[in-house]
């Protein structure tokens, strides 16, 4: 309780605490939506905003409202499994590196900096385009983590050096048990912090990658996702017959997920460790 | 009677730090009262973490925030004018600086600007100070007296990280006393260094201050650099002055328990005797005893000291004091 | 020479070592997947409605393989992938057939590359100088002010940003051509009108890039440059009196700089992804848009063809940032 009370201090935090909570509260109506947003035409189509349909409906007769809520609870179902299972890689990699050192750091980094200098987003184009049909929410974010756990990986280990450095104990190495058992013993406690702080980052990362590939139609494009809507909306010209309601709906709500994602991160991460803040370099230069 | 230089009344500068909502005040400077000379080697000698280097801050007037002066004056004897430092522009204040005051850091290996060379460093300093046409001039006497000084004349054209450390800490020295200041301010100059090298640097600079007829404060935790060095010193703990007397007088009758407790630990030539170090760890400034701070350490303590702080007063007239032992023989012997 | 030895030799190899494993890379995992290209290609085909009798879908394998690449064993292929891409042969296109990709790319590259080195460049120069003048001035008002700026658009991605300046500018505020690398018809030349139209073209889809380049360098600057304020030669240079102005630029823009030069390297990879997402909205006509088209019309080849050729441009530069940086940094040259 304590934590969060300081934590509501920075204005960042609060700012993003509330958005996320009214963010999840309305993708969570989605469990209760009177309407499947996969089904075209079972309403009446380009509905302006009314108080049946709140934020009218689109070219495909699907109401606006409900697909946001689908959007925003399968975006983050993205965002989630990419974060979540990139952390099994970045983990290990990470403690494997800066436990062991030498040959073993260098090889592992040497594979994650490539991860890093190679322009990922067009092998993920290249994955895309080959499976794409097969593209459903949890392959996408499985992808994903496949890629998204370099940076942080990098992050993770120098912090680990550094814990190191400090002398952090080194019995590991002597008492000849498994290696990796002990590195997450002695170094999940301090590490934890810095883990979901880059957590938050991969999740917003993917959720605009979710964005840019639907937008290039490279995802199952029958599934309610931030990016899918905005496919759709310019599939139909939206814009040229001022619908703003049906883009603008996805614009606002991936801009105020991106925000309160980056703020939480930001804020948390300056909690922890007010000193050597966690922010880094190469958070959103991400494409 | 010697000229003063350098005044501070009633010195208190305290961190303030705000630690996600909660005050911490750490009480780094506390009542401070100095009076330093002309022509002196004041030097200042106490544990890790007492308070000497923001001693130093304040009276080189770089005050800032988490750090605060919340009461109390830095007075400057500039020809002769008392001049409160705290009531200086920013403008006049860099002036002063290296000018009147400079200052000789503990570790000369971060201090000098990596990425430019070491004639490029001289001249962001004298730019900053001189104008015109004597900033060639001043350049010119910059290079005579790095040789002077027994460095090669090639450094000038050379990074940093090329130099030794001994090398590093006489270019810092010789970058302080460039502009012939009247005080310089020498925080742990060769704690750095090793011993052989100490010697040399401890000597230069007592040189330097026999030639100019300036005043330096020195700060360092080795007595015997004291010892051989410091005209006066004064003893700190817990952010105050505890005592303050010629070196002679430090050494040779302590009155502070503090003190005979520095004094003792230091090596006798001869003697193999284990040395005494100070019983007990520093108590954290944040967080002072009540009273005298040195009470939960002192083998000597009395009831009052729990209580009550003891004043600092003259135990003779060049010897100054703090503890409530030295007030009691004063009352004997009156 | 141990700059040679501890410097330039271990950048060489990862040089070697990034393009050959990041290509071996491309060419094996399309082969580990489940799909297969040729039978894609041809299924794509019929989504559209050609028509294809089994004697001509047999031919078609047949040439589709050739030309895919897809002969014999996959270390075959292996080989002969390699040897191609020696020549600059990265095979034809298949929507726009039969037109070498090399010859595709070639056409479009003049736009990416103005477009991306003109903004990173500028992005790089007025981050390093608004961050580190932040950084330096941090108590000050205005430079809270732009670091709350900086946390409103610093988490944008790039094709949400781009597209936002296109609603805004293209449609609301119609002030700038929202497509196109120049007006349709006009004959490239170095003429005024031409430069102009170009610039004009370009407005838009530089904006969003450096906006957002801008924002995060500022932001990582504005970090080190905090830091640096604490550093020994910063205090040193203060506690000497020296002019201002000449700490900003001398100690601290000129020292924060390094690690932003390292960073530039290790980003340009995630820049230029940045800069194909933003050509794309803005239908600017470089790689991204020519990537744009390929994936419309399942072009595979085109796609592999881009993504090699990136992955060596990008991997050269960031082999030529490594190699310019012993320039700022002293204490690399002389050691
Ligand atoms: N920037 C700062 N913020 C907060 N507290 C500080 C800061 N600098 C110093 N302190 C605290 O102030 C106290 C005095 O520090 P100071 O550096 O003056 O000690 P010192 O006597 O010079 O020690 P040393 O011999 O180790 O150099 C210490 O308890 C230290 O933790
Ligand atoms: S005042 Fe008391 S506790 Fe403090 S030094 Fe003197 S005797 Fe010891
Ligand atoms: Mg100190």
């Amino acid at each position: 309780m304590k934590v969060l009370r300081d934590l509501l201090r920075d204005y960042r935090f609060t700012a993003s605490f509330i958005i996320l909570c009214i963010l999840l509260a309305y993708s969570s109506l989605s469990f209760f939506s009177p309407i499947d947003p996969t089904v075209w035409v079972a309403i009446a189509r380009d509905q302006p905003p009314s108080s049946q349909h709140l934020l009218g409906t689109d070219s495909r007769g699907i109401d606006i409202f409900w697909s946001g809520a689908f959007a925003i609870r399968n975006s983050l179902i993205v965002a989630l499994v990419a974060g979540v299972v990139s952390r099994f890689i970045t983990i290990p990699v990470a403690m494997l590196a800066g436990y062991k050192g030498g040959m073993t750091d260098r090889v592992l980094m040497f594979i994650s900096d490539s991860f890093l200098v190679i322009p990922l987003f067009l092998i993920i184009v290249l994955l895309a385009v080959l499976i794409r049909e097969n593209l459903s929410l949890v392959t996408l974010g499985l992808l994903l983590a496949c890629f998204g756990w370099a940076w942080d990986a990098r992050v993770i280990r120098s912090e680990i050096l550094s814990l190191r450095e400090r002398g952090f104990t080194q019995t590991a190495i002597l008492s000849g048990s498994g290696t990796m058992q002990l590195a997450l013993k002695e170094y999940m406690p301090f590490v934890t912090p810095l883990v979901f702080a880059t957590l938050i980052n991969v999740m917003a990362w993917a959720i605009g990658l979710e964005i840019t590939l639907a937008i290039l139609g490279l995802i199952k494009l029958d599934i309610p996702t931030l990016g899918t809507m905005i496919f759709w909306a310019l599939s139909y010209q939206a814009i040229l017959l001022g619908r703003w309601y049906w883009l603008l709906t996805p614009v606002i709500l991936s801009v105020l997920l991106f925000i309160a994602l980056y703020w939480l991160s930001v804020s948390s991460s300056e909690y922890l460790d007010p000193r050597s803040r966690i922010q880094r370099v190469g958070q959103s230069l991400r494409a | 009677m010697d000229k003063i230089i350098l005044t501070t009344r009633q010195l208190k500068a305290f961190y303030l730090l705000d630690i996600h909502g909660r005050q911490k005040v750490v009480k780094a400077v506390n009542e401070v009262e100095l009076e330093i000379l002309e022509n002196e080697i004041y030097g200042i000698a106490g544990e890790s973490g007492c308070g000497k280097s923001t001693l130093l801050k304040t009276l080189a007037a770089v005050v800032e925030p988490p750090l605060r002066q919340l009461e109390g004056k830095v007075i400057y004897h500039i020809n002769g004018e008392e001049v409160d430092v705290s009531t200086l522009g920013d403008e006049e204040m860099r002036r002063l600086r290296w000018e009147f005051v400079s200052y000789v850091p503990q570790g000369s290996m971060n201090v000098l600007n990596p990425v430019v060379k070491l004639k490029d460093t001289y001249h962001d300093f004298i730019s900053s100070h001189v104008k015109g046409k004597s900033q060639e001039e001043t350049f010119r006497m910059a290079k005579a007296y790095i040789a002077e000084l027994g460095l090669p004349a090639e450094i000038m054209g050379a990074y940093p990280h090329q130099l030794s450390g001994g090398m590093r800490q006489r270019v810092t020295i010789a970058l302080a006393t460039l502009l012939r200041p009247k005080i310089i301010i020498a925080d742990e100059p060769t704690t750095a260094l090793d011993v052989i090298v100490q010697r040399g640097v401890m000597q230069l600079l007592k040189d330097i201050q026999q030639k100019l007829q300036n005043t330096i404060i020195l700060v360092t935790h080795d007595m015997g650099v004291h010892a051989n060095v410091a005209d006066r010193i004064g003893i700190m703990y817990a952010g105050k002055i505890v005592e303050e007397a010629p070196t002679e007088k430090i050494f040779s009758q302590p009155l502070h328990p503090y003190t005979q407790f520095l004094i003792n630990s230091l090596p006798k030539f001869g003697d193999k005797t284990p040395r005494q170090s100070v019983p007990g760890s520093p108590p954290s400034l944040a967080d002072l005893p009540t009273g005298c701070p040195f009470h939960p350490r002192c083998p000597q303590v009395l009831d009052i000291c729990k209580e009550q702080m003891p004043a600092y007063i003259a135990a003779a007239a060049d010897h100054k004091v703090a503890c409530w032992l030295v007030e009691e023989e004063n009352g004997q012997a009156a | 020479m141990l700059f040679i030895r501890r410097y330039l030799i271990p950048r060489l190899i990862q040089y070697v070592l990034v393009i050959f494993v990041g290509i071996t890379a491309v060419f094996f995992i399309p082969r580990l997947l489940p799909t297969d290209p040729v039978a894609r290609t041809i299924a794509e085909l019929r989504s559209r409605g050609s028509y294809l009798d089994p004697a001509s879908i047999d031919a078609m394998v047949a040439d589709l393989t050739e030309m895919y690449g897809l002969e014999g064993s996959s270390f075959d292929q292996y080989i002969a992938f390699w040897q191609r891409l020696f020549r600059g042969d990265f095979g034809v296109s298949f929507f726009q057939f039969p037109t070498p990709v090399i010859q595709l790319i070639k056409a479009a590259l003049p736009w990416t590359l103005g477009l991306l080195l003109v903004t990173t460049a500028i992005a790089w120069t007025a981050g390093i100088l608004l961050g580190g003048v932040a950084g330096y001035f941090n108590r000050q008002g205005w430079s809270r002010a732009l670091d709350v700026l900086a946390m409103v658009v610093r988490p944008m991605p790039y094709y949400v940003f781009a597209f936002i300046l296109l609603l805004l500018f293209g449609y609301i505020f119609p002030l700038f051509p929202v497509a196109g690398g120049a007006s349709i018809g006009r004959q490239p030349s170095f003429s005024w009108p031409y430069i102009s139209d170009v610039l004009r073209h370009a407005f838009l889809p530089a904006m969003s890039l450096i906006i957002l380049g801008v924002t995060a360098w500022f932001q990582t600057m504005k970090l080190v440059v905090q830091n640096l304020n604490a550093a020994d030669f910063v205090q040193y240079a203060r506690f000497g009196g020296i002019k201002e102005r000449r700490i900003v630029s001398r100690y601290v823009i000129r020292n924060g700089m390094l690690p932003q030069i390292t960073a530039l390297a290790l980003l340009i990879g995630q820049i230029f992804s940045g800069a194909l997402i933003t050509e794309i909205v803005f239908t600017y006509p470089g790689l991204g848009t020519l990537l744009y088209n390929a994936i419309m019309t399942g072009d595979y080849n085109l796609i592999m063809g881009i993504t090699v050729f990136s992955i060596v441009a990008i991997t050269t530069a960031i082999l030529v940032i490594d190699l310019l940086y012993p320039l700022f940094d002293p204490r690399i040259r002389y050691n």
